[in-house]
Parts: structure tokens; C-alpha cells; sequence
């Protein structure tokens, strides 16, 4: 399915847009991190919690947990808002 | 390796002098000339990370080193093998063991802020590196900081949990793990400190560990038997007489001369204007009676700023039984300066060159032992770390 790469991350993928697969956005992320190893440890921490100020969207709407279910056409936004100077 | 034990050995170091840069905005490279009198600046590297420590391997003098996050992006390492031309990132960065589901509040698994203090191991392991991260813990890594581990005895430690205390009990900034030692005649003789949480000793290589915070001061109306109220600032290891440390803490500056395990306040011979306040501390590579401090006004709600916006160094030339204020070349008046605790240090020439840089993004470069200071670099992103290296002839 279509993943979508914030510029913070776009050193790993070179890309924008880049493709992953998996039943779960835990299994997603994984794969995205098989394709570009470092990635999915600046966005999970070792508690496997979501790192702050980082969302994820799914077909446009907001998940917060890895175990949500994914299906071969959702598209996957990831998206980094940082604040403060 | 050669200059190293030269250096060991009491002479002085040739190498060319370069000063590694490490700011809340990214890595900045200073390079002198052979009379380190004129200094090229290079970077930005990794613009936009936040960059708290940027260390040259003084085993190889070509690898470096960097602690990194950004804003959004998780701590990491990153390694470079060419001086800084190219990047690889660690493919392990320090993390701490994850905790079984289910587990309540105290005892959730910790997550690694940021890795805030990175050291070379031991000269006979090569590959051998050791960080402290904030919140407080110790990693190792054993391939040139490609992969690390926690070090469990300590970081998963109930004692050592207890006196690392929570997030209140921290820095501004975050509790943080930093002045790694490593007794250069012994490669298991392991020192740290943490803010807060005192300073501790291991000797067999970080398998078991004791405080040593005897004769240390901490803020009035506090148990000083308490180690979790201890505020070690930054520790320093004499190179040449490896039982003498140093310490600027929260509350003084300290000597101390093993076997003893009891510090001396040292700081008390400052003047009672200036005080004994401060972040960093930098020792001479060869005289282990010579140390320098910047002291910071530690009054009232504790500015951290030099005292009465006038910068300036202070020498002891005899272990801290009299000190000496250094402060021609810099401004006189209202320079409300920081000097972070990793902001600071010395080259192994002679006579000694001293740096610092400031929050304030300016870098201060003295050539002859903190005798007279020059500004060589100005309008930096704050700066969290000044490390002089020395670079293979």
C-alpha cells in the first residue's frame, strides 16, 4: 500500500511516496523498516509507543495504535508536526 | 595511538587541533592552523538535529562519533569514518530493554530521550565506546558504535532506579548519565555521574557498582546520605595520575585522591564573589595539579550566567588550593554567558589550548593556557559541546 514520508524522514526512503505492506500498522511499519533499515526506530520507541509529535493517518484518519488493522488499499500518512523554536 | 601515549607519558601533542561542535541545530567543524592561531569553520553537519555530543576516537584520530535526535525523529548515533565527509547510522542505537506488558506505573519501561554523553572505551578495545543518555543510563557498544546495549546491572538496577528518580528530579534538560571515565591502567575501572544521582564506580567492567559521594555537599536542608539528591555537574580523570578526579558539581568544585573515597571541597578557595558554581571543569592533558572552571552565578533562582555578566575562566595551578581569574580578550561587562557542562576543554599542546562555546553560539579559543581569549566563531545555534581534538599527523 501507498505510504506517505514527511521530509524528516525522506532520508531513509529518498522518496515521498513509497510502498509497504502488512496486515497491521505495526507489521507496516516493520516493513518499512526491512526496506529502509533506521526508519521505524525514529518514529517507535523501545516501549513501542509512538514517538511525540508524530501522527499517523489512515485514508485520512488518525490511529494511535500499531495493532490497527490495515487492508491493500489504505493509503498510510505519516506526518511530523514539530513546534516551538 | 602514538601521541596518546606520548601524552600519557608527559610530552606534548603535535597534532593539528580541530574543535567538534555540537549544537541544538546541528554539528559544526573548527579547524586551526599549525599556530592555532587562525580557525576555519565547516558545517553545518546534520543541520536542524539537535546534536548534543560530537567526540573524535583518540584511538584512531579519524573516526568520529554524534548524538543525535530531532524534534520529532528518536535518538540516535551516527558514525563517520572519514572525518566527517560521510555518515552511517548506527544500526542499534542505545535503547533500553523493553518492559513486559502490563506493568504499572513506576515500573513502565523507559525510553531514551536522548543520548547525551558518548565515550571511547578502554585503548585496548579499539571498538569499544560507552554512552550515558537522558533519562539516566549506560550503554556499550563493541563495534564502533554500530550496535549498543544496556548495561542491565545498572540500568535496570531497583537501587539505581530509586536514585535516578523521575522526571522532576532531573536537570532542566533531563536527567542525564554523562562523565563517563575509564581508568586508562585499567580497562574494567569504570566511573560515571549523573544529574542528578551522584557519582559510582565499577571495578569489573560495569557488573557491579557502589556511590561515591562521601564528602559531597548538596543543596541546604537535603540528606547529602541521600545519593539521589547528588548533582555531579561534570567529572574529570587526571590522564597522568589516574587516582586524582575532579569535579564540578551542583554544589562546588571537589578533588578527589583515590584510595580515598572521600571528596574535598576545593572549591571553597574561589572568591566568595565568584563562588563555586558551575557546569564544566577541564584538567590539564599532563599536569595533574593544573584545572580550569567557568563559573556561573549560582545565587537567587540560579541565573547560569557568568557572574555579574563578566566571563571568565578560573586556573589553579596546585590542585585547587588557589585559583587565578582568566578573563583578557573577553568582554568586561554585560556578557550574561552559559558555558554547558560539555562546552569546555583543552588541546594536548604546549603551552595548553583552551575552548569553550557559549549558548549564546560563540566559540573562545585561548592558545596559551586561558592567558588571553579570542572570539573564533560567532552566530552558532546554541551550543551544547566543544570537544578539541587532534587530528593524525
Amino acid at each position: 500500500m501507498k505510504v506517505l514520508i514527511p521530509s524528516p524522514l525522506r532520508s531513509y526512503t529518498g522518496e515521498r511516496e513509497v510502498e509497504a505492506t502488512g496486515a497491521t500498522l505495526a507489521e507496516l511499519l516493520a516493513d518499512l523498516d526491512r526496506s529502509h533499515p533506521g526508519i521505524r526506530f525514529r518514529m517507535v520507541d523501545e516501549q513501542e509507543g509512538l514517538r511525540p509529535h508524530l501522527r499517523l493517518f489512515v485514508n485520512g484518519e488518525l490511529v494511535r495504535e500499531l495493532g490497527t488493522k490495515l487492508s491493500p488499499s489504505d493509503e498510510i500518512q505519516i506526518v511530523q508536526a514539530l513546534s516551538g523554536g | 595511538m602514538a601521541t596518546r601515549r606520548a601524552q600519557a607519558n608527559g610530552a606534548a601533542a603535535a597534532g593539528a587541533v580541530v574543535l567538534l561542535v555540537a549544537t541544538r541545530k546541528g554539528a559544526f567543524i573548527l579547524r586551526a592552523d599549525g599556530a592555532r592561531r587562525s580557525w576555519k569553520l565547516s558545517g553545518p553537519i546534520f543541520l536542524g538535529n539537535v546534536v548534543h555530543h560530537l567526540v573524535l576516537d583518540p584511538r584512531d584520530r579519524r573516526t568520529l562519533l554524534m548524538a543525535a535526535r530531532t524534534g520529532h525523529l528518536g535518538p540516535t548515533v551516527f558514525r563517520s569514518a572519514d572525518l566527517g565527509r560521510t555518515w552511517k547510522e548506527a544500526s542499534r542505537p542505545p535503547a533500553f530493554a523493553r518492559a513486559p506488558e502490563g506493568q504499572p506505573e513506576g515500573k513502565k519501561g523507559r525510553v531514551v530521550d536522548h543520548t547525551f554523553w558518548l565515550a571511547p572505551g578502554h585503548a585496548d578495545e579499539p571498538q569499544a565506546w560507552y554512552a550515558g543518555t537522558s533519562p539516566q543510563g549506560l550503554f556499550r557498544s563493541e563495534d564502533g558504535g554500530d550496535t549498543w546495549a544496556p548495561l542491565p546491572a545498572l540500568n535496570d538496577d531497583p537501587q539505581y532506579r530509586a536514585w535516578m528518580g523521575g522526571e522532576q528530579d532531573g536537570t532542566p534538560d533531563g536527567p542525564k548519565l554523562h562523565s563517563i571515565l575509564v581508568d586508562p591502567r585499567d580497562r574494567d575501572h569504570l566511573y560515571f555521574a549523573m544529574s542528578s544521582g551522584g557519582v559510582h564506580e565499577s571495578r569489573d567492567g560495569g557488573r557491579r557498582w557502589a556511590p561515591l559521594v562521601e564528602g559531597l555537599e548538596v543543596v541546604e536542608e537535603l540528606d547529602p546520605t541521600n545519593v539521589t539528591f547528588h548533582d555531579p555537574h561534570c567529572v574529570r580523570l587526571c590522564p597522568t595520575r589516574p587516582d586524582r578526579l575532579y569535579q564540578q558539581n551542583h554544589c562546588g568544585i571537589y578533588r578527589l585522591d583515590r584510595p580515598s573515597s572521600r571528596w574535598v571541597r576545593i572549591g571553597k578557595a574561589m572568591p566568595r564573589s565568584v563562588g563555586d558554581i558551575g557546569f564544566p571543569l577541564v584538567l590539564h592533558p599532563r599536569d595533574p595539579e593544573v584545572l580550569w572552571v567557568f563559573p556561573m552565578d549560582g545565587s537567587g533562582v540560579w541565573p547560569r550566567t557568568s557572574p555579574d555578566g563578566k566571563p571568565a575562566a578560573y586556573r589553579s595551578v596546585n590542585g585547587g588550593r588557589t585559583w587565578r581569574r582568566q578573563s583578557a580578550g573577553f568582554p568586561r561587562q554585560q556578557a550574561w554567558w552559559t558555558v554547558k557542562r560539555q562546552a569546555m576543554s583543552a588541546d594536548g599542546h604546549d603551552p595548553v589550548g583552551l575552548y569553550l562555546g557559549t549558548t549564546s553560539g560563540e566559540v573562545w579559543a585561548s592558545r596559551n593556557g586561558g592567558e588571553r581569549w579570542s572570539c573564533v566563531a560567532r552566530h552558532l545555534p546554541e551550543i551544547y559541546a566543544v570537544e578539541a581534538a587532534e587530528l593524525r599527523r
